[in-house]
């Protein structure tokens, strides 16, 4: 599956190589396709890539390093 | 109906175009894609005269919406009553204010029923047999009810732990409800995957760009309303943000059309302070805007990290307005106060419009000689647990004209 995904990095994690670890960590092909980064926030739209549980697992991890994962249309659940 | 002037989709970021199909995000740069018009095709033609031979709903305007030829589905809604709050100007101190009332827009009592019916009309113009959306109340009910009406299958996602009141207001039209267990991140992620995956129309994912023009309708009318004025200010509430952006787009179709003056519109948002990344980016001067855990009373503008937080953001900015945000005591106060001067009972978005509305024309923000116009989005009997510990209590008597004597004396009544 690919999975289209915004990353918000915060201050504590905006340094971080997060995105280099996730391809180290787990079977998946990582495409960054818009990134917005500053000292305190950094936004990634990111393509993941790979079997299912793999590409589940690495967006738990990710959340798991302090990343906000969401969808690329963000807000699906509405009032 | 004359020919559509709906040229493409065209993505907000880098400008691309595609062509009109049930997609939603720019492949280039991830952008979402919205409705591009050729105006220049309606000059001359779509006149005030002939908006005004139409049936009062939201397709007098239908030019605007973007579906070929008549809709299919909620060809009733919208055109909901523009209030002069006579009452509310002397509690408030200002020279003319108006409410906008979608609290009673038909036929699910919230304003979604105009981007549902769109976004459905739409899915049925594209083949679509299944439609479906992801919901903690009004858009849920909208889904179900317009596609009920539709003869369409739909599909409704909700929270497993959603509210009685609020799962019944969907199921009794007879949808697929699933409950999703999770916390709101992971239950969001779930839908798109799910949008993904199945053939459906999914109203604020595949066809969102259709689905966010319905909101257009509620800004033609209030200028239509006002005699074909644009406003001076506007508060809008603000959940994804798309509701502000839409109503900017509006005023600035009428301009471009030459069918109301540019009046300089400021647009002002307003969100409950336990969930307001988007006031508070434009209360910080950033255009970023910051996710946060919503936690507020205001459940139909609980989201935390909003899809057009940055366009509203510069809207608000752009059209020379500001943003508000109040606690969740002030905005059951407001829902009380417009019930009580103006007899609409509102939802809680309607209390943070309001109460928001009360703080920008205190802090001299908005000004008190000028026309304002609230929108109210939704009705109050959806939320009643917002305001059920503090309506008065009724006082109870015995079946004796006496003892009601005692009671009208208290009273003072002669």
């Amino acid at each position: 599956m690919k999975l289209r995904v915004y990353l918000t990095f915060d201050e504590a994690t905006v340094r971080d190589p997060i995105i280099w670890k996730l391809a180290k960590e787990f079977n998946v092909i990582t495409n960054i396709r818009t990134a917005e980064v500053k000292d305190h926030m950094g936004l990634v739209g990111l393509e993941i890539e790979g079997d299912v549980d793999v590409v589940e697992a690495s967006v738990k991890w990710l959340q798991s390093q302090g990343v906000h994962v969401e969808p690329i249309e963000q807000n699906i659940m509405e009032g | 109906m004359s020919e559509s002037i709906v040229r493409a989709l065209k993505c907000r970021e880098c400008g691309q175009e595609y062509a009109i199909e049930p997609t939603h995000v720019c492949e280039f740069c991830f952008g979402p894609l919205e409705v591009a018009y050729d105006y220049e095709k309606l000059e001359g033609k779509f006149t005030r005269e002939l908006i005004e031979s139409r049936p009062q709903t939201m397709w007098r305007y239908k030019e605007l919406l973007p579906i070929d030829g008549e809709p299919t589905v909620g060809a009733q809604n919208g055109f909901t009553p523009l209030v002069r709050a006579k009452n509310l100007e002397k509690v408030l101190g200002v020279k003319e204010l108006y409410i906008k009332n979608d609290s009673v827009c038909y036929p699910t009592l919230s304003f979604k029923d105009r981007v549902v019916s769109v976004a459905l009309s739409k899915a049925v113009e594209f083949g679509f047999k299944t439609v479906a959306c992801a919901s903690t109340g009004n858009l849920a009910g909208s889904v179900a009810a317009n596609a009920a009406a539709a003869g369409l299958e739909s599909y409704v996602f909700i929270p497993h732990d959603l509210e009685q009141g609020k799962v019944l207001g969907a199921g009794v039209f007879g949808t697929n409800i699933i409950g999703i267990k999770g916390k709101y991140d992971d239950v969001n992620r779930l839908c798109s995957e799910v949008a993904g995956k199945y053939g459906w129309a999914f109203v604020n994912v595949n066809v969102r760009p259709f689905y966010a023009e319905g909101s257009k309708s509620l800004g033609y009318e209030v200028m239509e309303q006002l005699g074909w004025k644009a406003p001076k200010h506007v508060v809008v509430p603000m959940a994804s943000g798309s509701l502000c952006t839409k109503v900017d787009k509006s005023i600035k179709e009428f301009i471009k059309l030459g069918l109301v003056e540019d009046n300089g519109t400021a647009i002002y948002g307003a969100q409950a302070t336990g969930c307001s990344p988007i006031t508070k980016s434009v209360k910080d001067g950033t255009d970023m805007i910051h996710p946060v855990h919503a936690d507020t009373i205001a459940k139909s503008l609980a989201i935390g990290n909003p899809a057009d937080g940055y366009y509203a953001n510069r809207v608000i900015k752009e059209s020379g307005g500001w943003a508000e945000d109040i606690s969740d005591d002030e905005v059951v106060a407001a829902m009380k106060l417009l019930a009580e001067t103006e007899g609409i009972f509102a939802e809680t978005a309607g209390g943070v419009t309001l109460g928001c509305a009360q703080k920008l024309i205190e802090s001299g923000k908005l000004p008190r000689d000028e026309s304002i116009v609230l929108c109210i989005t939704g009705n109050g009997l959806k939320t009643i647990e917002a305001v059920a510990d503090r309506i008065t209590k009724p006082r109870i008597i015995n079946a004796s004209l006496k003892e009601f004597d005692v009671l009208a004396e208290a009273d003072g009544v002669k």
